[in-house]
Parts: C-alpha cells; sequence; structure tokens
C-alpha cells in the first residue's frame, strides 16, 4: 500500500477507524487517487472505466466479512466525483464501511461527491457504515455531497449509519431507495452542523413490494449559525410500514426544517412520521450540574448521548 | 460547626402585581452525621427549600453555609462539587445518555460496570437488565426514581438532599426505599441526608424532623417528640392509605 501521509492518517482514523489496512477488502483512496486495494475471493474490487470510481461485487452467500472504502482529501483545491455500485448477491451478509475526511488547509474549496449505488440480492443483509469528517482551518470550504442509492431485492434487509459530526461546511445529502417485497430498510442519520455550515439532507423511499418496511431515523444538533434541512419522503405503494423521524437540538443560532413527507398509494401503506426541534432541556442541563458538571460539561453529555 | 446552616432565608417568586413568599425567614441548622427529615403540608415550600440548598434556586433574603463556608452566591455545579447531592423529585429523562453513562458521571470518575452494577443493586434493581439501558421514557416511574437514588449513592457526598424519594414509586420499591435510606443513615461516616418527605415510615427513619408550614419552620424536634404529633395529619402519611384512601 501506497504510504500515507499525518494528515490521510489522522483522516483515516476519524471517517473508518482505521489505524493500519483492514480486514478484508479495501480500497484507500487518498487525494483523488487509489492508495491501495484489496479483493478477496468472495468480494472483488475493480475500477470503472471511463469514469472514476469502483465496482464492487460481492458473490452470493458471503458471510462475515467486510469492505472498506475511505476516502481522504488533504488537498485544497481538490474537487472530484466518484461513482461507486456494490452488487451484494443474493444470501449474503456484509458489512460495508464508507466515509470520506477533507483535511482542507488552503484557500480553494474542495469538495468529494460520491455517489454510491447499492444493488441488493434477495434476502441478503448489508450494514453500510458511512463517516464524513472535515478539519483544517483554510478559508476554502470542505464540500461533501453524498448520494446514495439503494436497490433491494426480495427479503434483503439494509441498514445504514450514516454520520457526519464535525468539520463540513456545505453539504447536500441525497439517498433514495426502492423496495421489494418483504424487503427491509433501517437509516439512522446524526449529524451535527457548527459555524455558518450548512446541511441538507433528503431521503426518498419508495416501498413498492408487500411486507417492505422503511424506518428513517435522524438526529441533529444546529450550533453556531448553522443551518439545516431534513426531508424524509416515504411512498408506500403497496401494503408496508413506513416510519421516518427528524429529531433536533437547536442552539446558539441554528435554524432547522423539518420537511416530513408521507405518500400512500394502498390503502394498505401504514406510514408515521414525527418531528421534534427543540433547545436543550433546563431540566437535563440542571441534573448534570448537581451532579458536578459545568454548565459547558454538560452541554457536551447531553449532545455526545443525543449523537450516539 | 453544622454541615448545612440556613440563615433567615426567604425565597418569593415575583409576578407584575404582586410577590408571593413561598420561603419565609427560615433558619435551620442541620447538625453533621444525622438523617433529618422535612416534612409538612403540601404548599408549604419544602421542595423549594431543597431547590435552595442544590442552588438551583437563589434566595432572595438570608445565607446558606455548607461546612461553615457561605455559599449563597456559588452555583450548583460549584454547590455539586463541593459535597452536597440532590436527588429530583422527577427525574430527567435523557436521550441516549445510558444508566451507565450517569452513573459514571455522578461518580466523577470511569466506574467499572461490576461498580456501577453494586449501586444499582442497592436500589434493588437487577444490574445488568439496567446498566446500558437509556435514561429515557422507556423506564418506569419506579425505575427511574430508583437509579437517581443510585446516582446519589455514586456520589458519596457528605450531604445528600432527597426531594420527595417515594414520589412515584410502587409499595414493593418503597419498601426497598426504606432499606436504603436505613443503610445510608447507618453508613454515613459523618456526613448528613435531609430527605423531603411526607411518609410516616421515611419520618419513623429520622433522628429528626423538621416540620415546613406556610413557608416557616413551625416546628422541629426528634423523631419521638415530633412524629406523635404528626400521625393523621397530611404531614405523615401511611403508604397504603396514600395510594386507597379508604385503606383497603
Amino acid at each position: 500500500m501506497k504510504e500515507l501521509d499525518t494528515i490521510q492518517k489522522r483522516l483515516l482514523e476519524e471517517v473508518a477507524d482505521l489505524h493500519t489496512v483492514p480486514e478484508g477488502a479495501y480500497n484507500i483512496r487518498a487525494n483523488g487517487e487509489s492508495a491501495g486495494r484489496r479483493s478477496t475471493e468472495n468480494i472483488e474490487i475493480t475500477s470503472k472505466t471511463g469514469v472514476s470510481g469502483l465496482e464492487i461485487r460481492i458473490k452470493p452467500f458471503t458471510k462475515n466479512e467486510s469492505v472498506h472504502i475511505p476516502v481522504v482529501i488533504a488537498e485544497s483545491g481538490l474537487k472530484e466525483v466518484v461513482y461507486n455500485d456494490f452488487y451484494v448477491g443474493e444470501g449474503a451478509d456484509v458489512v460495508i464501511v464508507a466515509g470520506c475526511g477533507i483535511d482542507n488547509c488552503g484557500s480553494q474549496d474542495s469538495q468529494h461527491d460520491g455517489v454510491h449505488r447499492f444493488f441488493i440480492g434477495k434476502g441478503a443483509h448489508v450494514k453500510y457504515v458511512e463517516k464524513h469528517y472535515g478539519s483544517g482551518d483554510g478559508a476554502g470550504k470542505r464540500i461533501l455531497n453524498p448520494v446514495t442509492e439503494v436497490y433491494q431485492e426480495e427479503d434483503s434487509f439494509a441498514e445504514m449509519e450514516m454520520v457526519q459530526i464535525k468539520g463540513v461546511d456545505d453539504t447536500l445529502r441525497t439517498t433514495k431507495a426502492e423496495l421489494a417485497g418483504g424487503a427491509k430498510l433501517i437509516v439512522r442519520e446524526r449529524l451535527m452542523t457548527h459555524g455558518e455550515q450548512n446541511a441538507v439532507s433528503k431521503y426518498e423511499v419508495a416501498l413498492n413490494g408487500k411486507g417492505s418496511s422503511a424506518d428513517v431515523v435522524s438526529r441533529s444538533v444546529a450550533r453556531g449559525d448553522s443551518h439545516q434541512v431534513f426531508d424524509a419522503k416515504i411512498a408506500g405503494n403497496a401494503p408496508c410500514k413506513g416510519h421516518t423521524e427528524c429529531d433536533s437540538i437547536i442552539m446558539d443560532r441554528g435554524r432547522i426544517l423539518a420537511v416530513p413527507g408521507l405518500e400512500a398509494n394502498d390503502t394498505e401503506a401504514e406510514l408515521f412520521h414525527e418531528a421534534a426541534i427543540g433547545k436543550i432541556a433546563g431540566d437535563q442541563l440542571i441534573k448534570l450540574m448537581t451532579l458536578g458538571l459545568t454548565e459547558a460539561e454538560a452541554e457536551e453529555q447531553i449532545i455526545n448521548g443525543f449523537l450516539r | 460547626m453544622d454541615i448545612l446552616e440556613l440563615k433567615n432565608v426567604s425565597f418569593s417568586v415575583a409576578d407584575e402585581s404582586s410577590a408571593k413568599e413561598i420561603v419565609r425567614d427560615v433558619d435551620l441548622s442541620i447538625p453533621y452525621g444525622k438523617l433529618i427529615a422535612v416534612t409538612g403540608p403540601n404548599g408549604g415550600g419544602k421542595s423549594t427549600l431543597a431547590k435552595l440548598i442544590a442552588g438551583i434556586e437563589k434566595p432572595t433574603e438570608g445565607a446558606i453555609f455548607f461546612k461553615g463556608e457561605d455559599i449563597t452566591e456559588r452555583s450548583i455545579t460549584d454547590r455539586a462539587k463541593a459535597g452536597i447531592g440532590f436527588a429530583f423529585q422527577q427525574p430527567v429523562k435523557f436521550k441516549g445518555i445510558r444508566v451507565l453513562d450517569l452513573l459514571r458521571i455522578a461518580a466523577g470518575r470511569k466506574l467499572t460496570v461490576a461498580e456501577a452494577c453494586e449501586f444499582l443493586s442497592l436500589v434493588g434493581l437487577c444490574a445488568r437488565d439496567y446498566i446500558d439501558r437509556e435514561v429515557n421514557a422507556s423506564l418506569s416511574g419506579g425505575e427511574l426514581k430508583r437509579i437517581e437514588i443510585a446516582t446519589l449513592l455514586a456520589r458519596r457526598t457528605e450531604l445528600a438532599v432527597f426531594d420527595e424519594p417515594e414520589a412515584g414509586i410502587d409499595l414493593w420499591s418503597f419498601n426497598n426505599l426504606i432499606d436504603v435510606f436505613r443503610r445510608m443513615r447507618d453508613g454515613m461516616d459523618g456526613g448528613s441526608i435531609i430527605i423531603i418527605s411526607h411518609q410516616e415510615r421515611i419520618l419513623n427513619i429520622a433522628d429528626e424532623i423538621v416540620v415546613l408550614k406556610d413557608g416557616r419552620v413551625a416546628s422541629r424536634g426528634s423523631r419521638d417528640d415530633i412524629l406523635p404529633t404528626l400521625i393523621g395529619t397530611s404531614a405523615a402519611v401511611n403508604y397504603c392509605v396514600k395510594i386507597d384512601p379508604n385503606g383497603r
């Protein structure tokens, strides 16, 4: 594997909890180039032709294997669009860890737009973990616009954990999913914005098959002068169950717009949405202060717990 | 010197037209090594008194001394660090903070799971079932209350103030609670406990009883002197009578 510098290594730790080369299949992309790759017997990673990106093919019935595809950018002014396609074979059970860390100390914007498409075969189970992180104090922005598309065949199960806690200036997150009969999707999004940051997170989930279900839950914190939009739409096109929830804390001068949307196109579709936005409850702060924390420490504990 | 002294403490809340005095000119000293129960009718100022001690409210007049030091202007945090513990009447719920996290914050150090479990066992909770649970509405009122008390045990403060610990808990838990307080009393090691309560059985394990009425100390004395004067009044309620007014 190509040697990474200290900043790149730190970013890699932040987004993928990786200190060294991961177990299983991986591809590490650093400053727009591949810094290392490994395929395994069951998981094949190849480069796309024509556009930048990867094809990841997971053989049917592959069990307990993982794929890591972290991206780190430590170069100011680098802008890239990457297309990664995951083909998950029938009955497979895998963990996919993606994520992008940008360190921008320069004056030009750095941007990574990752377009991830998942084709999840019959009965397969995918746990997808995506972490986004930005650092560096240059005037150049750190911009991430991930697009995630999920196509689930019958009885497949996708769990998606998407976290963006720090340092990303501008983000437009788009997640689309189409579910066949009996398929299940669980999304847990954690988002924190601060400073002048702006984050928009959009979901469009189509429950197309009988017995399909989706549970999309976002927890977010907007601090400083930041602004967030959560726009989640679930369409029930068959007898199905859908639930979307946005639970947010606003602090300082933060602003949040939550737009939960439900569309029922079948009388047997059961759809629910919940949205709550508010500041940290005063009694929570007081309780932790009676345990000896300062107000600032109490706030941190409450937020850490909330975004756990 | 007493562990806690309230000198001419008053507290009033003002609205546009008038001021309402909730605590009036209270002089109260709490000696070291005692369990003191504070009772009295509803609206008598008991909970406010507890909040004044913890620093959640500040007196409009008077001064509060803890171990001889004037803490009247000290913050909640400073008082907590100085050694005052406070258990809420209505335990606070959180999102994402687990029982273990709360106990660790209370102890001020990274308790091991085994240590944390000990505190939960003391309040009658089967520790393994609770340690990873979030302190949220999925727990019953009684469970939250017992966790609240466990956090105070984990703090090991010199002064522990419990605001109506029996409120909202079932009879079985209540029996356990009496045992917890009895054990705390026996193992106090010089510290003191103040329990705000109407419950006869809690008053019955106190060294001294303070009766607060209309914001003033109406009487104070040893349990043997005060308790007989309270039986049958709302200041000393029998637990079952409270659940069922006809005592069935």
